[in-house]
Formats: structure tokens, C-alpha cells, sequence
């Protein structure tokens, strides 16, 4: 197993967090967010790596030694899935927000805390 | 019967399905959207009753009959014991009252309202049933989704957009963190059934006298979503600008249940996973104890400054949620069979007190308890059912919480430092239904002195104008109804604990929980449990006269801090400028910014602190 993937995973993860700390703007914050997934696609997949391995069609043809993960990919396309709907609905929040306030400043935005 | 776990989820799903796919028919039979959607939640809660009463020590049901082969998992199951299957069914009985109360609610029930409550209601389902970690993430989102929708639910309004934004960025923040710690573990042991992963971890420990140190990372992260949605210390932000805004059907949903779901996930993924590895050490524990402790602490303090009486709720979940923790970190069966009790006891009050506060908002048109004092006296029925409640919230007995309470606290005291605990719940309790009580009294029965004018007050008191339709003459019956059943539960629930057979089979659930090597070969080799249930403890756990005596006080104590926060004008000592908490306002304020990007840093601390203490510990 390679390190390298996983530092990038660590990578990303920290990126993002530190936009999201930092962000002035929603938009870029929801961003952020995406970015901090983004690394659970790497860390997925690269769990699942085989060096040398084929893809995993394990139907009708000879049994390869090697293919990568099938798994993996099942929970990375499920992760996909899972950020679209949350993306799209904390887009949809942040047009409103938007609409209401004038502003995508999350210090602004806390200002009118219900 | 095994098809009622599929049938458990399929159904609501379905359902709001069918209810998205007929919009246009029903888009003017508001009646019609109503019943389909009650009828679909108590269906919910008659099959989960039903599997509850049959269950026993634990079933599985694998999806399309993939069952193990050889003791390795190939399909996905849902595992269906007392305690989940409870829980299960508490979700869905708050759900029912919670649409019942929510028919005459809103001026326009969209069918979007029926159609989240019905997805929110199958991931809550799915998420206690769920038998592998990655389907307890795909659960969790579900949930997590229709919850911030549900919280935006009136996109017009300032407040909902701000607080559904709160809520769903740092839920999410956290639930990737628990993803991450779900490919981990996968990447180390291979598996994603907890049965799997416990075997795994369980026999990588005694080969190597000590747990992986990936192993505890991945535990770490995954527990991190879950102290999230559980609104632990320092994660809890969100909640109560959630609840504040959030329509107030929603709210009893919320409090009840969502919460107490986080911490369930925790004791979960604990027992069923990581336990034995873990080692079952005293440092665990006292690391969980301290979070809780933290929690109720904070909470209780949050609560009783609080004036917004949706927020006020809000802390006093908080800080419930902090025992509920406690409960679970005695790592005792009779601590979690305390913690059992003390959630289905008081999602049943919390759920009738948010229900109360609707219809106040429904029939006065505001939240604020200094503007609505004095004028609920019209209330009468409401107010009656909000006081029992309040006190059921102070622990009065035969209440479900009063006995929650108790067995935590006698679990408790065969720890070090357990009088201390015992103390600090006592407090956290006297507190939280203090300000409670003083709602009840003030707004109520016009209790206290009234209160001066205040400029700001008319302001805040038109924040909540638009989410229920205009004030009218008469409490529909749909709201005071389920009010008052979920009261009537709240004392049945307690009633029926205090018999020996309820409360046996309390403590047996809980030791079947408790029970990890049960557990695997239920779902690895689909034996049942490993030891008969016989050989549980069949001793029912006493009610003793401590506890009795304990809850009296809290109860007392409650009441008079309460008639001390409406009087304390009239106190010679307080008299002179005095304005309680004025100074610790702002640095109050200051922690509960509002602003995401705290949040996100108090959530990056938290886990920084939380993993730098575990490295310390688990060796």
C-alpha cells in the first residue's frame, strides 16, 4: 500500500477546512465543503488500489489475479450521489440567503439569527 | 415478521413517493395528504412495535437473502434488537403526533411538508437498524438532508435560511469526517459489517496486546458525525440555531429523537465494534463521562438565561443529551438501560413541551417569554398539559424520566466520583426545568412580576409571525390531542418501567447490547445470541428510595428556582439594579456567534482535542 494518496487525502481535507474557517463568502464556503469531501473519493479509491490490478468485470471472462476494489467504487459512486443532493440543497439555501439578506458574508448572515 | 425491517423503510419511502408522484391530484386535499402521511408513519410504528414485542434477544434481516457464507458477510442486513428497534419505534410515534399536530399548523401544508417528514422518518428507521457502517452513513445523510430541508421549510423568512445553514454545513463537515473514517477502518480490515469489523479488530488486539492505532483513528472520525448530530460539546452550535427557526413540528422530531440518535449511533458502533479492542478501559470511559458532564453543564446553563422559549427547549436537549452520554459512558448495562429509559422518557415531554410552545405561537403569535407574560391564561388545557410536562422534564416521579434518571444515577454510584455525578445531573435537572417551570408559570398563569418594557421587545416578539397560520379563536383539537397523549406516554412510560417485568426487560436489552460476542455470532453465524437470554440478569433493578428522594428534590428544587426567577425582583438581596446574568451576557453571546465559520473551528478543536486524548489513552 502506497502512502501517497493518503497524504493527499490529508491534504485536501485540511484545505478545505481552513476555507471553510476563513471563507467571507458562502458560496466559496459551500465550495469548500465539496473540497472537503472530495478527499473521501481519494481515500476511497485509494484503499481500493491494486498496482497492476485490471478493472473489476468479473463476469464472463477468465478470473484475473488482480483487479482493483469493486467496493470501493459502489461507495464512491454512493458518496457521489450523497454530496449532489446536499450540494444542491445548500446552493439552493445559500440563492435565498442571498435573495433575503443582499449579502453571502457569513458574519453578515449571522446578524439576523432567528 | 423478518419482512417488517424492509417494510419498516420501504414504507414511508414509498409512500412519499406516491405522494411527490399524485401532487397535482392533491394538491387542494389537504385532509387527504394529511391522513396518507399519518397513516404511513403509524403504520411504521405498529410494525416496529410488533418486531419490538418479537424480537427478543436480536434479529436479522439480509436484504434479498444474501446471508453470510462461511462467517463472511456478502449482503447488507439490518439487526433489530430492543433497544434499536425502541428507538426505532419512539422516531416513529413522534413522528405521528408531530404530523397530526402540524395538520392545522401551517397556513399552506405544502406536500413537500409530508414528503420530508416521510423520508426524515425512513433514515431515522434505517439508521438504528442499520447492520454495517457505510449503510449507517448513507442513513445518516438521508436523515441529515430532510432535516435541513425541513428546517428551511419557509425559504421566505430570514431567520429558517440562516439557522438550515448552520445546521446542514457543520452536520455535513461531520459526516465527511465520518466517511473518512469509514474508508479507514474499510482499508484496514476489509469490512463494512460491524459484526466483520468487530472480528477483525477484536482478534487484531489479542494478536498484538493492544487496539490498531489506524483502527482508533477511524473510530474517532466515525464517532466525530455522530457527536455532531448528538450535540456534544464542543459540536452542539448548531442545535440551537436549528431549533430556534425550524418549524416546531419539526422541532419535536428534533429534540426527541434526532439527537438522541447521534449518541445511539456512539453506543452502537462502541458495543457492537470497537469495545473489546478498545479494551473496555476506565479511560475511555472517564473521556466520555467528561463530554457528557461538559455537555449537561453548558446546556443547563444556556437554558435557564434563554428567553426564546424554542431555544430554551434547545439547551435544555443539549444538556439532556449530555446525561444521555453519561449514561452510555458508565459503559454499565444498568448505565445504558438508565440512558434507555431517561430518552424514551424524555423525548415523550420534550416532544408535548414543543408542541406547546407551537400552539403558543400559534394562538399568541410570538416565542418571547417576557412579551407573552401573562396573556396564555386563556390556555387553559395547554397550559395544564405544558406544566405536567415541565415537571416530567424536572424528573418528577412516576415520569420516565424520574426513573432514567434514577438507574443512571445508581449505576453511577459504584464509580469513582459517582456522588459528584449524581450531584452535577441533579443540578443540570433543577436547572433546565426551572426555566422550564418559569416559562409555564410566567406565561401561563401570570405568575411573577410583570415584566418592564423593553423596546426590543415588540421587535423580537414579530420575529415568528409567519410560520403558523393567523391567530385564531380555538386550539384545534389536532394539536392539543397530541399533546396530551405524548404527555399521557411520558407518565405511561415511567408507570409501566416501574413493574418488574418492563424494567427487567430493560436491563436485559441493555446487557444484550453490551453483549459484543452476541452480537457477532447473531449476525455472522445467525445463531442467536451466544448465552441464552436466561442467563441475563433477570433481577429487575430496584427503584430505591434514593432516587425516589433525589428526583423529589430536583422536582422541589425546580419549582422554587423557578418562583425565584419570577419573583426575584421582590428579593431584598437582588433588588438594586440587578439583572441576572447581565454580565455573562455578552461572553456568552460571543460563543454562540451564529457565524459557520466558529463552528466549523470549535468542530476542527473538538476532534484535534478528542484524538490528541485518546492517542494519550488507548495504548
Amino acid at each position: 500500500m502506497q502512502v501517497f494518496p493518503f497524504l493527499v487525502v490529508a491534504w485536501i481535507v485540511v484545505v478545505g477546512l481552513y476555507g471553510m474557517v476563513t471563507s467571507r463568502d458562502l458560496i466559496h464556503q459551500i465550495i469548500c465543503l465539496i473540497v472537503v469531501q472530495s478527499s473521501t473519493y481519494v481515500l476511497l479509491l485509494g484503499v481500493g488500489y491494486v498496482t497492476g490490478g485490471v478493472a473489476p468485470y468479473l463476469f464472463d471472462i477468465s478470473p484475473h489475479p488482480k483487479a482493483v476494489d469493486p467496493v470501493v467504487q459502489a461507495l464512491a459512486l454512493t458518496d457521489v450521489v450523497v454530496e449532489a443532493a446536499v450540494t444542491a440543497l445548500l446552493l439552493s439555501f445559500a440563492v435565498q440567503a442571498y435573495k433575503r439578506f443582499g449579502t453571502l458574508d457569513p458574519h453578515d448572515l449571522a446578524e439576523f439569527k432567528g | 415478521m423478518n419482512q417488517f425491517f424492509a417494510l419498516s423503510v420501504a414504507v414511508p419511502l414509498l409512500t412519499a413517493a406516491a405522494l411527490l408522484a399524485f401532487r397535482p391530484l392533491l394538491r387542494d386535499r389537504r385532509n387527504a395528504r394529511g391522513l396518507v402521511a399519518v397513516a404511513a408513519s403509524a403504520s411504521v410504528a405498529v410494525m416496529l412495535g410488533f418486531l419490538l414485542a418479537r424480537t427478543g434477544a436480536g434479529s436479522v434481516y439480509w436484504f434479498a437473502g444474501f446471508r453470510p457464507a462461511h462467517g463472511v458477510v456478502i449482503g447488507i442486513d439490518f439487526e433489530g434488537d430492543q433497544l434499536s428497534v425502541g428507538l426505532a419505534c419512539l422516531g416513529a410515534v413522534l413522528m405521528t403526533a408531530a404530523i397530526v399536530f402540524a395538520w392545522r399548523y401551517f397556513e399552506q401544508v405544502s406536500s413537500y411538508f409530508h414528503v420530508l417528514m416521510l423520508t426524515f422518518l425512513a433514515g431515522m428507521t434505517g439508521f438504528c437498524l442499520a447492520g454495517d457502517v457505510f449503510d449507517l452513513f448513507v442513513w445518516f445523510e438521508l436523515m441529515g438532508v430532510s432535516a435541513y430541508a425541513l428546517t428551511a421549510y419557509r425559504p421566505e423568512e430570514r431567520g429558517p435560511i440562516q439557522g438550515a445553514l448552520n445546521f446542514a454545513i457543520t452536520n455535513s463537515v461531520g459526516a465527511y469526517l465520518s466517511l473518512t473514517g469509514i474508508g479507514l477502518i474499510y482499508g484496514r480490515t476489509g469490512a463494512l459489517n460491524m459484526a466483520q469489523i468487530a472480528r477483525y479488530v477484536a482478534s487484531h488486539s489479542a494478536v498484538h496486546h493492544g487496539p490498531d492505532g489506524l483502527v482508533v483513528i477511524g473510530f474517532l472520525l466515525l464517532i466525530t458525525g455522530l457527536l455532531v448530530k448528538g450535540a456534544i460539546v464542543p459540536f452542539h452550535f448548531w442545535l440551537a440555531d436549528a431549533h430556534a427557526v425550524a418549524p416546531t413540528p419539526v422541532c419535536v422530531l428534533f429534540s426527541g429523537v434526532m439527537v438522541e440518535l447521534g449518541l445511539y449511533g456512539i453506543a452502537r458502533v462502541y458495543w457492537s465494534v470497537f469495545g473489546a479492542a478498545l479494551g473496555h478501559q476506565s479511560a475511555v470511559s472517564h473521556v466520555f463521562l467528561a463530554l457528557g458532564v461538559l455537555t449537561a453543564i453548558t446546556g443547563a446553563l444556556y437554558c435557564f438565561r434563554e428567553r426564546h422559549v424554542k431555544r430554551l427547549l434547545a439547551f435544555s436537549t443539549i444538556s439532556h443529551a449530555g446525561m444521555f452520554l453519561a449514561g452510555f459512558a458508565l459503559l454499565t448495562p444498568l448505565g445504558l438501560a438508565g440512558a434507555a429509559m431517561a430518552v424514551a422518557g424524555h423525548a415523550f415531554v420534550k416532544g408535548a413541551l414543543f408542541i406547546g410552545a407551537g400552539i403558543v405561537l400559534h394562538r399568541l403569535r410570538s416565542v418571547n417569554e417576557t412579551w407573552l407574560h401573562g396573556r396564555g391564561k386563556r390556555l387553559r388545557v395547554t397550559g395544564i398539559a405544558f406544566t405536567l410536562a415541565a415537571l416530567g422534564l424536572a424528573d418528577l416521579p412516576p415520569f420516565g424520566t424520574f426513573l432514567g434518571k434514577g438507574w443512571l444515577t445508581d449505576s453511577a454510584s459504584s464509580v469513582a466520583g459517582g456522588p459528584w455525578l449524581a450531584a452535577v445531573f441533579c443540578a443540570c435537572t433543577v436547572l433546565t426545568g426551572a426555566a422550564v417551570l418559569r416559562f409555564a408559570g410566567g406565561v401561563f398563569y401570570g405568575l411573577g412580576d410583570p415584566p418592564g418594557e423593553d423596546p426590543r421587545m415588540a421587535a423580537e416578539a414579530n420575529e415568528e409571525t409567519g410560520e403558523t397560520e393567523s391567530g385564531r379563536q380555538r386550539t384545534p383539537l389536532t394539536m392539543l390531542v397530541p399533546m396530551c397523549a405524548l404527555v399521557a406516554l411520558g407518565l405511561a412510560a415511567g408507570l409501566a418501567a416501574l413493574t418488574p417485568r418492563v424494567a427487567a426487560a430493560f436491563e436485559s436489552a441493555a446487557t444484550r447490547f453490551e453483549d459484543q460476542s452476541a452480537y457477532m455470532s447473531l449476525v455472522l453465524n445467525g445463531a442467536g445470541t451466544a448465552r441464552p437470554a436466561a442467563l441475563y440478569p433477570q433481577a429487575p433493578p430496584d427503584v430505591t428510595a434514593a432516587a425516589v428522594i433525589t428526583a423529589l428534590c430536583s422536582v422541589a428544587g425546580a419549582v422554587l428556582l423557578a418562583l425565584v426567577a419570577l419573583y426575584w425582583r421582590r428579593l431584598p438581596v437582588l433588588r438594586r439594579g440587578y439583572e441576572p446574568g447581565a454580565g455573562l451576557t455578552g461572553a456568552i453571546r460571543s460563543f454562540q456567534s451564529g457565524v459557520i465559520n466558529d463552528y466549523i473551528t470549535w468542530l476542527v478543536a473538538g476532534v484535534a482535542a478528542l484524538g490528541g486524548v485518546l492517542a494519550l489513552i488507548v495504548r
